[in-house]
């Protein structure tokens, strides 16, 4: 008699066990042949199942998909990779400070966000995810406006409605980061559905975790997408990490998160996510295909989540500590700076300069976000101003609840102002 | 767990490790139980109420699940058809929504559309609630949406007591049963009423007794009410604090007693006002008790905005022992008439 038996993965190593990436099979760079922009879905299969590569171990750029970058635009993708990585350290100080509440890191990751938003228009709308900070510095948002985000101050986008991190920026074509997973993907195929209906040259781009693609709204997205051959590059972030859940519990255990696009109509294409050259020549493919009518395309990155999900969270209690270290695709900045030297258009004293650089850059921007208050000293926002913009023209309920706030806290206010015991204050 | 001799003090837990005990029972006392949700087995929970339990009861019993909310929540109802009864834990109840079509269409219509044929005895627990700064789409409180829904029970745990033994009260039940956990709670600290051994999901409880006005609240707004009452007691009020535990099925008998007995009644609801489970109970009490009031029936409520994240924004947005106070005070003021 047989007998069925559930399967639960098991990540390959936990706390305390040798690192193992066996599991991913990493061709040598330069093999994946660059198909025609135009070439039906079908055909380019293989696409989902080897791995774009450009950057080989001496940090040579190989291959058919060698985007051959200027060396100056390399060095301001070095600049914008590295600005992310320091901006999120000194976030993360600040947060262990008690600064701020809370903090996501992209390290490690940094080549997904830079390469994809220097590969894209600047009239291209972004979906982002929530480690996808790099969007916004490559699109020129000043660390400054960030911080204040973070800070819940009086110079919040959000208006100190939202987390930390969950920023908005309508006017650099970045929309709001949901902290409920996945949202964003039918919504970036729907504004890529309105571009083709307007007859713009304009595409959409989404970003969500190999995690939460096992949400229903990727699914039902890339139905859509496929129906209607939207303009759209839809990447699924595989950082082989969803908080304590790897990549197997997402479904990666028996194919590659690319190879769901054919099986919707779509091109899965999968990428060396740490390899800055590859993300940006698969994305420029893709960005070629979807501005051709040539429909959406599906790109896995394949990368590491190099630091903890979030301040709240500490990977040491489910997977090896050395595993970032043990990761086979590397650092994409290591690796990107390895190709600039290895051109003659780069050094270490150049690489330390910069890093001394934007460390002083950053400090100068918190010093400058604080002065327009923190969590505990003012200035702060208003609290009555948490009634405006719940509609476009307040109701009269509210426009009564935020009158009884604000005779509440003057009572409040003239209560404290009592107690102030003589030479105070 | 509870290996403290009955000579010994009564040993301090907090909220947390009541529910961790609730379930650890449960999975010990009953084999077809078990836990499924999103990072419950080796990382503990999202706020960490599992912990420890995948290496008492393996991986099957304390099972990660892809994050899918509609398919965990739909998987447990299969499992429940097919005569386990699982635990079903959703991070927060804003996650719920995307299993609402598992819950509301399916989970709470099953028994009636089938005739009375099939029984979901399915318990989904969820955190619920704000003030821990997570913003508008981790902090909204919709128990009170789900207490509209015939064929669903939802019981909501407030004290150390309850939060040990109310699973249990809810896995007896053949049917669907929502347990909301206000993440608030979850840090507070207690003991356990000594001999305590179940508890029921029907019936309100009188937390504290008073003859002025009665608070009606739950989950964290009940200690709010607490707190208020202390402060009202050192002004000569006496409040009552009744927590109503079960939002669905409402102890309507226990409300109207209580209302019979002080003639005010305030009710603290975490919840938005318009359309709230508050304005259900005024109705109740209106219908059932409106001659033995001396004032308006009152209620104070969240401000009706999402949530927002900044610390102060949000305490301003909620009820507080103040606010409550002053509400109580004011009903008791406007009872005696200008």
């Amino acid at each position: 008699m047989t007998q069925s038996r559930l399967h639960v993965p098991h990540p390959p190593a936990r706390p305390g066990e040798k690192p193992d990436f066996s599991y991913l099979e990493i061709p040598p760079a330069g093999r994946e042949p660059r198909p025609d922009t135009l070439a039906p879905a079908l055909e380019i299969e293989r696409l989902g199942t080897g791995m774009v590569r450009v950057l080989d171990e001496q940090g040579h750029a190989v291959g058919a998909w060698n985007p051959h970058l200027e060396p100056e635009d390399l060095q301001v993708a070095l600049r914008h990779m590295l600005l992310t990585r320091h901006f999120d350290e000194r976030m993360q100080r600040m947060q262990r400070q008690g600064r701020i509440s809370f903090y996501m890191k992209s390290t490690g990751e940094e080549a997904v966000a830079v390469a994809q938003a220097m590969a894209l228009e600047p009239g291209d709308m972004l979906f982002p995810s929530y480690r996808t900070q790099g969007l916004f510095i490559v699109r020129g948002k000043s660390l400054v406006d960030l911080m204040c985000q973070c800070l819940s101050n009086t110079r919040d986008m959000c208006r100190g409605r939202q987390m930390p991190i969950m920023y908005h920026w309508a006017e650099g074509n970045i929309f709001s980061i949901s902290g409920n997973l996945a949202t964003q993907f039918p919504q970036a195929v729907g504004w890529a559905m309105a571009a083709a209906i307007k007859g713009e040259d304009r595409i959409a781009a989404t970003w969500i975790g190999e995690g939460s693609s096992a949400e229903a709204d990727f699914h039902h997205a890339m139905t859509f997408a496929a129906v209607y051959q939207a303009p759209v590059i839809l990447n699924v972030v595989n950082n082989q990490w969803a908080i304590s859940s790897f990549q197997g519990f997402a479904g990666g255990e028996r194919r590659t998160f690319a190879q769901r696009g054919p099986g919707y109509g779509i091109p899965g294409v999968r990428v060396d996510g740490n390899d800055f050259l590859a993300v940006y020549a698969v994305t420029r493919w893709a960005a070629e295909r979807a501005r051709a009518s040539g429909g959406p395309t599906l790109i896995e990155h394949v990368t590491y989540r190099a630091a903890a999900h979030s301040t709240s969270d500490d990977p040491s209690r489910y997977r090896p500590k050395e595993e970032w270290q043990a990761w086979p695709l590397g650092d994409p900045i290591t690796r990107l700076k390895n190709h600039l030297i290895a051109l003659g258009e780069w050094s270490e004293e150049r690489h330390a300069a910069l890093e001394k650089e934007l460390e002083a850059h950053v400090t100068a921007c918190w010093k400058e976000a604080v002065t327009y208050g923190t969590l505990t000293e003012g200035p702060t926002l208003d609290p009555v101003s948490m009634f405006e913009d719940v509609f476009h023209d307040m109701p009269p309920h509210l426009k009564r609840q935020r009158e009884e706030l604000r005779r509440l806290l003057a009572a409040q206010h003239a209560a404290a102002a009592a107690q102030v015991p003589d030479g105070e204050g | 767990m509870q290996n403290a001799t009955a000579a010994e003090a009564p040993v301090t837990l907090t909220y947390r490790d009541a529910v961790r005990e609730a379930l650890h029972a449960a999975l010990r006392d009953d084999p077809r139980v078990f836990l499924m949700g999103e990072d419950v087995g080796r990382y503990g929970g999202s706020y960490a109420v599992s912990k420890g339990l995948l290496e008492t009861f393996g991986a099957e019993r304390i099972r990660d699940t892809p994050l899918c909310e509609s398919t965990f929540v739909g998987a447990g109802i299969g499992a429940a058809l097919g005569g386990m009864r699982p635990i079903v834990e959703v991070m927060t109840v804003n996650f719920s929504l995307l299993a609402l079509d598992q819950i509301v269409n399916n989970a709470a219509t099953l028994s009636h559309m089938s005739g009375g044929q099939l029984n979901v005895p399915l318990v989904i627990r969820l955190a619920t609630g704000a003030g821990r700064q997570l913003g508008a789409q981790h902090s909204h409180s919709l128990e009170g949406w789900y207490a509209h829904i015939p064929g669903l029970r939802i019981a909501v745990p407030a004290t150390i007591d309850d939060a040990r033994f109310m699973l249990a009260a809810a896995l007896r039940l053949p049917d669907p049963v929502l347990l909301f956990e206000h993440l608030y709670l979850y840090n507070m600290q207690g003991t356990l009423t000594e001999g305590l051994e179940q508890v029921d999901l029907e019936r309100a409880a009188i937390r504290r007794t008073g003859r002025d006005v009665t608070l009606i609240s739950y989950g964290w707004s009940l200690h709010k009410c607490l707190a208020a009452a202390a402060t009202l007691a050192a002004e000569g009020i006496e409040a009552e604090v009744l927590d109503l535990r079960s939002l669905r099925p409402l102890d309507e008998a226990t409300i109207m007693a209580s209302v019979r007995h002080t003639h005010h009644a305030l009710i603290v609801d975490e919840g938005w006002r318009s359309g709230s489970l508050a304005a259900e109970i005024v109705t109740r009490i209106v219908e059932q008790a409106f001659y033995e009031l001396d004032a308006p029936v009152a209620r104070l409520c969240t401000a009706e905005v999402p949530i927002p994240y900044a610390q102060h924004l949000e305490e301003a947005a909620l009820p507080s022992p103040a606010r409550i106070a002053a509400a109580a005070r004011e009903l008791l003021t406007s009872a005696r008439g200008p």
